[in-house]
């Protein structure tokens, strides 16, 4: 199969999208800039032209519930969030009307299919404003669908399903992410909502990762396998709805859980996982289950803070190795150089 | 296609015979069929006693969901709901009954919701202030200030992308307007002109706070509107031929690809907030007695029957006749809501 990088697989499943179904429109801060929203849009424009691919001004709420009440008229609107950040300032239209309004008005109202595409932002001093990942408080309300793509077929194949999805559904696509290179179908293949992948067979232990976790994840399990520790990489890709089925097989089969999210543990995804399985693999564990996640303090901007801020391959590696009783010490330098130039 | 009035053929025997309804009479500078004036004034009288009668049922404490009733604000419902087409797409906020009426709303599914059965226009799930009648044209109501002012503007949008030329109006409170979300949607609607009209209902009070306390001396909300280059238009909220008349010169505009236009309707809420009793009932003074009798004295609706009497549509005889033979109807409507069945729990999850 050819392969495609992150930002590539975005930018032809929106033309995809666009191709089938003409009520799919794009719009957002920066859409139809030449950089087209770090390449993901351009093309789009160019097919479909400004009618359907639009800049929009700096009004995320109004544009949030826009998008809402277009969607109720029939239209399958993509919003974008160059940082998924912007977005608190639409949680009023998310929240409080998008997640509510099928259930809130009995199914009389119809639903309001929209998709909302937003960027975590990581490192290169993106600082605390600008390097969120939203993906727990988002889950937290039942009504809507939350997606983490972490790899290009995937990144294709989940927005393809959004645009087809029934429930206003949200996107985190990870710009560390943006250059990873991977297989993707030439044909517009729909990844299946609410189905956990798993990415790498595995006996010892389970990495559950979102997002840019699981490539980090699997760099770890290859560390793993040189220290004949056999990691199973699950990737949830969806995070509401959960795929319990699928993490809880992989932890009955390993017994050991590791689970790693681009955000903080409080309250977020490590602990929803962590209390799965604490509630239905309890008597399957042969090791408490552990959470690998943003330090628990706002994104900082200097090279050195930023370092100890993110968890990365060797930090996912080493808490294997001492869950499975191995010295984490043995872990060698498996981190990726960041490449990234910024700024953004 | 014409508006909602123009649109009606049939009518029944009480609504004026046919000659007196085709007869054409004068208001404010304009000419319109007195068949305008009766269906605004019957859609003012529906309204009043559908309130009126939730304010009368409600302390058996049967209707669980807070509740804001519009009584003394029927005009600015009938008058914009008049001068749309069923196929346009109206919103509401969270006093929005009056709204749901004027739109064609069964006063048995609002009942129902109110009663919490699954017969109510959202099946016991949304309550008061979370209405929907999509075959009428009206889309939804919410109970968060400014947030249908957003999605009427997208719908808006939609329409504007179809090439179709249909509009949407939302209505709201004058407290929306010291929201962030209506200027961020003005602007919007400004730049694309989106075919949208925006309604605001100014009853001088957000709860209990009055304007001094809320919006800067001098305050005119049109001025802000037309300060994002969107006609604006002050009309006396509590006469239901003038704000038909605004909405239809709105409605007009936004068909013809003209863009939005703002409407701000002065009038005044009779009962208190949220719940059926007076303000000076239940001891509440941030308003005079005085100031409440002046707006009673300013009723839409007897307003409306003095101008019917005045141009010779109708006498007073007739007028309480269909009073009467409303009210009979929404009672019985309320009974029938009332007995009907309630969800089952084990549909708790259903419509997620
Ligand atoms: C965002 C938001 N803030 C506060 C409230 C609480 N609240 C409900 S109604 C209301 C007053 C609104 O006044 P106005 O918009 O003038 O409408 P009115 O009640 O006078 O018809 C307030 C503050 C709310 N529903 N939503
Ligand atoms: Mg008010």
């Amino acid at each position: 199969m050819r392969t495609l990088k992150y930002h590539q697989a975005i930018s032809e499943g929106t033309v995809q999208a666009m191709e089938r179904d003409p009520n799919v429109f794009c719009a957002g801060i920066a859409v139809d800039y030449p950089s087209g929203i770090f390449g993901t849009t351009t093309e789009a424009l160019k097919r479909f032209g400004p009618a359907r691919v639009f800049d929009t001004p700096a009004m995320e709420n109004a544009f949030t519930g826009i998008c809402i009440g277009a969607a109720a008229m029939g239209k399958r609107p993509i919003m974008v969030h160059p940082r998924n950040d912007f977005m608190l300032l639409a949680f009023d239209q998310l929240i409080n009307l998008a997640a509510k309004w099928r259930y809130m008005y009995g199914g009389n109202a119809g639903s309001v299919p929209i998709v909302v595409r937003a960027v975590i932002g990581k490192g290169w001093g993106q600082g605390a404003t600008h390097s969120q990942s939203l993906q727990a408080p988002l889950a937290h309300f039942p009504g809507l669908t939350v997606l983490m793509p972490a790899t290009p077929r995937d990144a294709k194949g989940l927005l393809l399903s959004a645009c087809r999805h029934d429930h206003p559904t949200i996107i985190l696509e990870h710009r560390a992410l943006y250059n990873v290179e991977g297989e993707v179908p030439e044909e517009p293949e729909e990844t299946p909502i609410g189905k956990a992948a798993i990415l790498r067979p595995g006996r010892d232990l389970t990495i559950v990762a979102t997002s840019l976790m699981v490539q980090e994840a699997l760099d770890a399990a290859e560390e793993l396998a040189r220290h004949d520790v056999d990691a199973e990489v699950v990737d949830l890709r969806s995070i509401r709805p959960l795929d319990e089925e699928t993490v809880l097989a992989s932890v009955k089969k390993t017994g050991r859980v590791i689970v790693a999210d681009t955000s903080w543990e409080r309250c977020g995804v490590t602990s929803e996982i962590a209390a799965l399985c604490a509630e239905k693999a309890f008597h399957d564990l042969k090791a408490p289950v552990r959470r690998l996640a943003l330090a628990d303090c706002p994104a900082p901007v200097s090279q050195t803070l930023e370092q100890a801020f993110y968890p990365k391959a060797s930090t996912i590696a080493r808490l294997a190795l001492h869950v499975i009783g191995i010295d984490p010490e043995l872990v060698g330098d498996i981190d990726r150089e960041d490449t990234f130039k910024g700024p953004y | 296609m014409s508006n909602r009035l123009e649109q009606k053929t049939e009518m029944p025997e009480s609504w004026g015979t046919r000659d007196l309804r085709e007869r054409r009479v004068t208001v404010h500078g304009q000419a319109l069929a007195a068949s305008v004036l009766l269906d605004l004034h019957r859609s003012m009288q529906r309204i009043r006693h559908t309130e009126e009668t939730i304010a009368r049922l409600y302390p058996q404490q049967e209707m669980r969901t807070p509740t804001h009733l519009g009584t003394g604000q029927e005009a600015v419902a009938a008058g914009v709901a008049a001068a749309v087409r069923r196929d346009d797409a109206l919103y509401s906020h969270h006093r929005c009954h009056n709204h749901y009426l004027a739109c064609g709303g069964s006063v048995y599914r609002l009942a129902a919701e109110l009663y919490g059965r699954v017969d109510g226009a959202a099946r016991g799930r949304g309550g008061s202030v979370h209405l929907t009648d999509r075959d009428n044209g009206f889309i939804v109501s919410s109970a968060i200030l400014g947030q249908t002012v957003a999605v009427a503007t997208g719908s808006a949008l939609a329409f504007r992308m179809d090439g179709v030329d249909r509009v949407a109006v939302t209505f709201f409170g004058e407290a929306t307007c010291e929201e962030g979300v209506i200027y961020e949607s003005m602007n919007f609607a400004a730049i694309n002109r989106l075919p949208v009209i925006y309604v605001c209902e100014n009853n001088l009070y957000s709860t209990e706070s009055p304007l001094s306390v809320r919006q800067p001396p001098g305050t005119e909300l049109c001025a802000r509107a037309e300060s994002f280059s969107v006609p604006a238009e002050k009309v006396d909220g509590n006469d239901v031929a003038a704000v038909y008349l605004a909405a239809r010169r709105a409605v007009d505009r936004a068909r013809s690809g003209a863009g939005p236009s703002f409407i701000e309707c002065m009038t005044y809420r009779w009962r208190e907030h949220v719940g059926p009793q007076f303000d000076h009932d239940a001891g509440r003074t941030y308003r005079t007695k005085e100031e409440f009798d002046l707006w009673v004295e300013r009723c839409p609706l007897k307003q409306s029957a003095a101008r019917l009497i005045s141009l010779g549509l109708a006498d007073e005889r007739e007028i309480s006749a269909w009073a009467a033979e409303i009210e009979k109807e929404v009672v019985a409507d309320f009974e029938r809501a009332r007995r009907a069945p309630w969800p089952e729990a084990g549909d708790l999850f259903d419509y997620l």
